[in-house]
């Protein structure tokens, strides 16, 4: 054929290389990656994804942080060995507000996508102090000096705002109190009406690392005890064609 | 500059190309490799065909195979659901004191009572179900709740202190840190380490013994046996949930303690609350 012939044009130009190269990748990772956006079974509809609190969010940047992801996973897979240990397995939608996912690639210990409510907190604070006093076989690393790192959330509303310009929907009176609503949660004794109006009933507001001072502790709790609990499985079915 | 080897005949043609007087030979591909390379192509299109792939306007080709991970997840869960069905339904109509009667059922019970135990209990109560500080030992015969087969059940479906389930087992004990005294903590504390001959000031510990009796007999009992309707630990067995030293028994009784445990009444189903039930009570200490 009379375009094979003409590689030799490309071969001998470094630029036209360069742009036809560009032009090949873009066209295959738009035939993969667009399809995601509009195929109507890539997110389904499910009941009571939320965006995370503001403690919850920067429990969630501890977790990034310390690389908890390089060897706990969040994604359980559609297996019965994964389902009967971890629960149902995940949707998609339940990584909807998370810039970016945590779904992780490598388990040294276990996924985490439901770990919520499955322990108490003095479990939590235990084992991140010290995992094999509770878990022998453990290898975690401790995680003690979460406990003496005093934290005020002075700054999780920029992070908020960030999380809301990639497109998590946190309103404006999210934004305006995320402040008051960090120290509300970890605070039982506050007054943290406004927090549950804001983000549901189903919010945990307890002081999660059972001491005074509100710490590092208490916000990667939070998150821990949230995780894989926002869906009502109840009001789900889910589609099986995939 | 080298020379460039004159063409000797035999020599397959040269692709015409020349760089700085370097020629390449146009040999063509081998035909074993290059019928593998179709066959590959081939392989894929089919494979389109068979498996889910092509996006569309709506949703992406289903495949004919019909193949869907998520039902074959389905699937697989119902066929042991379906294998188990008779021996989970007979678990939860017998009466948890006739399980043990019946060899066979109480042997299903055990094992698979011992799977759900490994995946959900092992975490707090140890792989061996042997506690650890502030997670209690369910080897021995010291229960704080009661150690009954419907005990235990209780205790697994509701769990403690939490605030999923209203019926959860509740108590709280005051911290007296804010009740007692510097000293007479020290003085209660004695005299709770004499209840296992473990005091070290006798004059304390005798002193101690009004402050225990005004402020701890009510729960924990005139003599320190406990009490399994309010979860009040026995004091005179030396078995610690928190630790016996003067150290752990004065945060004990300076602070107090909570321990919860989750309800499991929405994770397990009835024939795995039953079945681990089964297991925890046979480990040694059921009642």
């Amino acid at each position: 054929m009379a375009i094979l012939d003409k590689h030799k044009i490309l071969e001998t130009n470094a630029t036209l290389l360069l742009i036809f190269s560009f032009l090949v990748v873009t066209i295959g990772g738009i035939v993969q990656i667009t399809p995601l956006f509009y195929l109507e079974n890539t997110i389904e509809k499910v009941e009571g994804m939320r965006p995370y609190t503001p403690l919850e969010m920067a429990g969630r940047e501890i977790y990034l942080r310390e690389g908890c992801y390089v060897c706990h996973s969040q994604m359980i897979r559609p297996m019965r060995d994964e389902v009967e240990r971890y629960g149902h397995y995940s949707l998609a939608a339940e990584s909807m507000y998370d810039h970016p996912f945590q779904w992780g690639s490598k388990r040294t210990g276990p996924d985490l996508a439901r770990v919520g409510g499955r322990y108490s907190d003095d479990w939590h604070v235990r084992h991140l102090r010290d995992a094999q006093s509770v878990v022998p076989e453990s290898v975690m690393p401790k995680y003690g000096f979460l406990e003496t790192r005093k934290i005020d959330g002075e700054y999780i509303g920029d992070i908020m705002a960030a999380n809301a310009l990639v497109g998590t929907p946190y309103t404006e009176d999210m934004l305006e109190n995320a402040v008051a609503d960090f120290r509300a949660q970890a605070d039982p004794d506050s007054d943290y009406d406004g927090l549950l109006e804001r983000y549901g009933d189903k919010v945990n507001v307890r002081n999660f690392d059972g001491q005074s001072d509100l710490t590092e502790a208490d916000a990667l709790i939070a998150y821990l005890q949230m995780l894989g609990t926002l869906v009502d499985f109840s009001t789900f079915t889910p589609d099986a064609s995939r | 500059m080298s020379k460039t080897p004159e063409k000797q005949p035999g020599d397959p043609n040269t692709t015409g190309h020349s760089w700085d007087g370097i020629e390449e030979f146009d040999n063509p591909m081998p035909r074993w490799w290059l019928w593998t390379f179709y066959a590959t192509i081939f392989w894929g299109l089919i494979y389109t065909i068979m498996y889910p792939a092509w996006p569309l306007v709506q949703s992406a080709t289903a495949g004919v195979l019909g193949w869907s991970s998520r039902e074959l997840v389905q699937q697989e869960l119902v066929s042991f659901e379906e294998a188990n069905a008779p021996w989970n339904a007979k678990l939860v109509e017998t009466s948890l004191e006739d399980i043990s009667k019946d060899p066979e059922l109480q042997q299903y019970a055990v094992n698979s009572g011992g799977a759900v135990f490994r995946t959900w209990c092992a975490q707090c109560h140890g792989s061996g179900a042997q506690g650890a500080p502030g997670f209690p030992n369910l080897l021995d015969d010291a229960w704080l709740w009661g150690g009954s087969l419907e005990d235990i059940e209780y205790t697994v479906a509701y769990g403690i202190r939490n605030e999923e389930s209203d019926d959860a087992r509740y108590s709280e004990m005051p911290a007296f840190g804010e009740i007692l005294e510097s000293e007479e903590i020290t003085q209660v504390v004695q005299y709770v380490m004499s209840l296992t001959n473990a005091q070290t000031d006798d004059a304390a510990a005798q002193a101690g013994k009004v402050v225990f009796d005004d402020n701890c007999a009510a729960c924990h009992g005139e003599n320190g046996q406990g009490d399994v309707f309010q979860g009040a630990p026995n004091l005179t067995d030396a078995i610690w949930l928190y630790g016996g030293s003067e150290e752990a028994l004065t945060e004990t009784v300076t602070y107090s303690r909570f321990g919860v445990m989750p309800p499991w009444e929405n994770r397990l189903t009835d024939a795995q609350i039953r079945a681990v039930t089964a297991y925890v009570h046979q480990l040694g200490g059921g009642q």
